[in-house]
């Protein structure tokens, strides 16, 4: 087997008497995508917020490419390789389309504390920028304010700018939400494609999405790791189907 | 491509007004000394609207920065110092130093606490030049000379005083310009809006607000070290806490989305002030409500009054627009 990308090993985090995150282990491996998925206030987001840097964690520790970053701040881990999109979106939105991703690629390209030369006509930035709303189909919209963006675009810029930190490890926190049937389809084969380069942890409520591109799931239900296993294992686990799928769902 | 030379369309009409002033010899020296006042203003304001416009800080101790330039002027003079060479780069460095070390403290707070803390050191700053005893304490400090440059007495005359400093106030705004264009002002633009999407990709905001707020202190400095050349006397009351009010008040005035707007703002203040204290002994009661008016009004403050007014002429009742739009 090889090395973990990501290990997180007994991450506890309590909100007062709640439980949000409990002793949860789990792995995701270099180009696998793990998905996490569980019911609504299960701990998902605040697991993420963990992995991320966002929240410190009462006990345990997050390892990443063998590293212990369980002490560094958001920023320090987005450098080392680990992007995410943020379930509410959260982009600038005073910026155009555009310059929302560049800002992204600019964080990866050298110094920023170069203070004359206009940012803006950066063409190898601009260039890779790009590239990543091409990706997401979001190309078409690149110079329009960010703000004016209707909710399911804001979903492909999300996904834009954690793809344009060409990082080793995506955490997409519901990516899919939002999307209307034929962005979906185009999402689900972009994050298959992405699965070539990147390790990526998926949180998603869209049970066909998750079956469909996931190598391994975990079930989180009240903050634990009711199961991990492979799409056919959880489909069976009697544990699962009771505390969350419905039947209809595995039919 | 054109929309960056409209951008640059407005700035450039003033730059061209100011700099018609002197030679179509409009109300003699008087005007002159009062456009002088108002572009060391500007100097400053500039300076402020990169902070608060630019990197959304809202700082209410800017008039330190300036207070701390005009002082290295005074104790550069009372040593018998009075080489600009030596004066100018001393007042930017103080206050640059001021502004690294009091925003290394200030930057670890934000919104409200961040106003109050820049407030509470322009205090520290105010109370300590009214102790400087030989430098005439709460009295202040009147100036032997203007600062020379490289020996010659260019800022005696007022003239080339005014052109020096119309051209310090170019070179500022088109410094600040380029700033906030740059890759440094994207990231301090970015943070300003959304701080946590900043960090997730990767930057600290907090190095980038601190070399920001040192640049702009180190410009207040230069205001201050120019005004002081201008009235030829320094004195606690331009580190008071409400001149870095009246700063703020008239970079709002002017327009936070654009640099100039701090331009106009200053001068818009400077003559106003002149006019009403013609008019009347309580004119700074009209104040306040001038910037109530202006910030309901005029969202976007004087540079965007263009703007501003081409959206009033458009503007129609939404039902019939609504009903238009269906037919
Ligand atoms: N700051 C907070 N203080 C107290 N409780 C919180 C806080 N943030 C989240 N919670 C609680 O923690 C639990 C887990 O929330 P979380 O957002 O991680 O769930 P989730 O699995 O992402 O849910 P969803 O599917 O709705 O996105 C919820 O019960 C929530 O109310
Ligand atoms: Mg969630």
């Amino acid at each position: 087997m090889p090395e973990p990308l990501l290990e997180l090993r007994g991450l506890c985090k309590n909100y007062g008497a709640l439980a949000v995150t409990d002793d949860v282990s789990l792995t995701v491996l270099p180009q696998e995508i793990h998905a996490i998925i569980g019911p609504n206030g299960a701990g998902k987001t605040t697991l993420i917020h963990q992995i991320s840097g966002t929240l410190r964690p009462d006990r345990g520790s997050v390892l990443f490419a063998g590293r212990d970053v369980t002490a560094l701040p958001v920023e320090r881990r987005a450098r080392l390789g680990l992007a995410r999109s943020f379930q509410i979106t959260s982009i600038v939105p005073g910026f155009s389309v555009l310059e929302n991703v560049a800002l992204a690629v600019q964080a990866r390209s050298g110094s920023s504390f170069r203070f004359l030369r206009p940012a803006g006509s950066e063409a190898a930035i601009n260039r890779d920028a790009l590239a990543a709303l091409e990706a997401v189909g979001l190309a078409g919209a690149a110079g329009r304010m960010a703000n004016a963006l209707s909710h399911g675009e804001k979903r492909q810029l999300e996904l834009a700018i954690a793809i344009a930190m060409r990082p080793r490890l995506l955490l997409l926190d519901e990516p899919l939400a939002g999307a209307g049937p034929e962005e979906t389809a185009r999402l689900i084969g972009l994050l298959r494609d992405l699965r070539q380069r990147y390790g990526i942890l998926l949180v998603e409520h869209d049970m066909q999405a998750v079956f469909s591109l996931a190598d391994r799931i975990s079930v989180l239900v009240y903050g634990r790791v009711a199961a991990t296993g492979t799409a056919a294992e959880i489909r069976a686990d009697p544990e699962v189907r009771r505390a969350y799928l419905g039947e209809d769902e595995l039919a | 491509m054109r929309a960056a030379l409209t951008r640059l369309a407005a700035p450039a009409l003033l730059f061209l007004l100011l700099l018609a002033v002197p030679f179509l010899g409009i109300g003699g020296g008087f005007v002159l000394d009062l456009l002088t006042r108002a572009m060391i203003l500007g100097i400053a304001a500039v300076s402020l609207s990169l902070l608060v416009g630019g990197a959304g800080l809202v700082s209410l101790g800017h008039a330190a920065m300036m207070g701390i330039g005009a002082y290295a002027v005074a104790a550069l003079d009372a040593a018998g110092i009075t080489e600009g060479m030596i004066v100018f780069p001393t007042a930017l460095a103080a206050a640059a130093l001021f502004a690294l070390v009091t925003g290394a403290v200030s930057l670890r707070t934000s919104g409200v606490h961040f106003i109050m803390i820049t407030l509470a050191f322009g205090q520290m700053a105010f109370f300590t030049a009214s102790s400087f005893s030989s430098l005439g304490g709460d009295d202040g400090y009147t100036l032997y000379a203007r600062t020379e440059i490289l020996g010659s007495p260019l800022l005696q005359d007022r003239r080339s005083f005014y052109l020096v400093c119309l051209a310090l106030l170019a070179l500022v705004w088109g410094g600040c310009t380029a700033i906030l264009g740059s890759r440094f002002g994207r990231v301090l633009r970015a943070a300003r809006e959304n701080e946590r999407r900043v960090r997730a990709v990767g930057f600290s905001p907090v190095p980038y607000r601190l070399v920001a707020y040192v640049m702009a202190g180190a410009v207040g400095g230069l205001a201050g070290a120019l005004l002081a050349n201008a009235s030829e006397f320094v004195s606690p009351a331009s580190l008071s806490w409400t001149r870095s009010g009246e700063l703020l008040f008239l970079v709002i005035l002017g327009g936070l989305g654009r640099l100039h707007g701090a331009i106009l703002g200053a001068l818009a203040f400077v003559l106003l002030e002149e006019w009403l204290s013609h008019l009347f002994v309580y004119w700074r009661l009209v104040f306040g409500p001038l910037l109530v008016l202006a910030v309901l009004f005029l969202h976007d403050g004087i540079a965007g009054l263009p703007g501003s007014l081409r959206a009033w002429s458009r503007w129609r009742p939404t039902f019939s627009k609504r009903r238009s739009a269906d037919a």
